[in-house]
């Protein structure tokens, strides 16, 4: 029933300029569903991301997010962002407006909310992450962890049925985590839909409603979280998340990932 | 008379050519600044032939010098029938010879602000357009801040070239106090100073709209 997923993703292949990185990716998000996508450096993870929202064109593959095939010729792509928020690890907030406006802006020319409406959203998605009295900060006087939950209020006011987070803890240090991933928690309660990297295993086991593993730009291995996390099927997810333990255990500060 | 005491007498007299000198500076700056803009969308962003099209201009105009410019503007255009007084024909030269300059500068700031900038506002749904409006262009003019300034103050010093054409800005005058006076090394010496005096309170003040402008938290530049 595609009328139950919010996005399908069938065989999608895709890359950059004659390197090829998805090799015949298909996964599927039901509405209200949360995903989290893991894998190794390199096997495609934040490429399946863009590629879902055409941040990246598909070589070949149909995507249908919504109901409606976006890989068809001539597909509006501001529909398509309109249904979908973006945030990416290194938060990609514009450091030249105030928290306010990074948050009003997008509403006001994209959406063509009136200023007055687009403010009261700001101020209502920024008390949802928790970061009331920033508004008229500038994005890189706040610490990163504030700065990531200012880009999930960003994406969240524009109020899309499906929410895209690639990393977005990866490149925080351990004690500014958590406020992220409690954060996302807590957005993911009120049943958006969400397609998730991360390598949190905790956070992953706790929000996801499924585990997608990836590797070389195909899935290995998918299911269950605690199927995948604890059990699962292939040599190849087992070794990966054995080194993910490794290294958490090895060392406490490691955040690059 | 000495030095000093020619210089009393006739320096405000030249000085006072300084008014002309920044009309000609600031309206090419301008004319320079908007023909800048579609210049440099069309490079970046823009259909090959448009990219082409502004990539020539850019090459062609700093691939010849301004005074053959202003000569073609001044004493060419005429011939087929476009006329201009000096003035127009000196802020047209000027600007249009400035906005090759300003699109280079624009096109190595734009290529300073990083990619994840373009992939945020795509990923919002802004247009081209509204991208270069709203989050590349006033990032660019920031980075550009120092170069612009720079640009402001060739343009002030390559204005003297509209003398040659009758403009009675700084130069004219201190061609004038010259064949007055036949003392021309005090005349164009005392140009020299007004000039200088300029360019360095327009260096000066662009500092502190530097510091004003700079965004918080913002690393350098
Ligand atoms: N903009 C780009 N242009 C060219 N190649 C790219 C680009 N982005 C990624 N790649 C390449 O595509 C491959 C997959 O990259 P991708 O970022 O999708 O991997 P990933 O699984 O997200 O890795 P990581 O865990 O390091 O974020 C890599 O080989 C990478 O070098
Ligand atoms: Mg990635």
């Amino acid at each position: 029933m595609a009328e139950d997923y919010i996005l399908v993703m069938e065989d999608i292949v895709a890359g950059y300029e004659g390197h090829k990185v998805l090799r015949g990716v298909t996964i599927k998000v039901r509405r209200g569903e949360r995903v989290v996508v893991m894998g190794p450096s390199g096997s495609g993870k934040s490429t399946l991301l863009k590629t879902a929202v055409l941040l990246v064109k598909p070589w070949s593959g149909r995507i249908v997010l919504d109901g409606e095939e976006i890989t068809r010729k001539g597909v509006d792509l501001r529909k398509v962002r309109a249904k979908t928020g973006f945030v990416f690890q290194s938060y990609n907030l514009f450091p030249h407006m105030t928290v306010l406006e990074n948050i009003v802006l997008p509403q006001v020319i994209v959406k063509k909310v009136s200023r007055e409406k687009a403010v009261e959203k700001a101020h209502q998605v920024l008390r949802e992450v928790g970061l009331e009295g920033v508004e008229n900060k500038y994005p890189l006087q706040l610490s990163g962890g504030q700065q990531q939950r200012v880009a999930i209020a960003r994406a969240l006011a524009m109020e899309p049925k499906i929410f895209f987070l690639d990393e977005p803890t990866s490149a925080l240090d351990p004690e500014l985590k958590e406020e992220v991933l409690n954060t996302l928690e807590k957005i993911a309660r009120e049943g958006i839909a969400m397609l998730i990297v991360t390598h949190e295993l905790d956070f992953a086991e706790d929000v996801a409603d499924r585990i997608v593993f990836m590797e070389n730009g195909v899935v290995v291995e998918e299911g269950d979280p605690h199927k995948v996390l604890y059990n699962p099927e292939k040599e190849r997810t087992r070794e990966f998340l054995r080194s993910i333990r490794r290294r958490r255990l090895a060392a406490p500060q490691a955040s690059q990932e | 008379m000495g030095v000093f005491d020619f210089l009393v007498a006739y320096l405000p007299f030249i000085a006072q050519g300084s008014t002309v000198t920044l009309q000609l500076t600031l309206f090419s700056f301008a004319l320079g600044f908007v023909t800048a803009m579609p210049l440099v969308a069309a490079n970046l962003f823009g259909v090959l032939p448009a990219r082409l099209l502004s990539r020539s201009y850019v090459e062609v105009v700093r691939g010849t010098p301004l005074l053959v410019q202003l000569f073609l503007i001044y004493f060419g255009l005429p011939s087929i029938g476009i006329k201009f007084d000096a003035m127009t024909a000196s802020i047209l030269a000027l600007g249009l010879n400035s906005a090759a300059y300003q699109a280079e500068i624009f096109r190595s700031a734009i290529k300073g602000i990083p990619e994840s900038q373009f992939l945020a506002a795509e990923s919002l749904g802004f247009t081209k357009l509204q991208t270069f409006r709203y989050v590349v262009m006033p990032q660019a003019v920031r980075i550009a801040l120092p170069a612009l300034v720079n640009e402001f103050v060739t343009l002030i010093k390559e204005s003297a070239l509209a003398s040659i054409i009758g403009i009675v800005e700084i130069t004219r005058r201190a061609d004038y106090v010259a064949a007055y006076t036949f003392r021309a090394f005090e005349a164009y010496l005392a140009a020299a100073i007004i000039y200088f005096v300029l360019c360095y309170f327009f260096s000066y003040g662009a500092r502190y709209i530097e510091a004003k402008t700079r965004i918080p938290g913002y690393k350098g530049g």
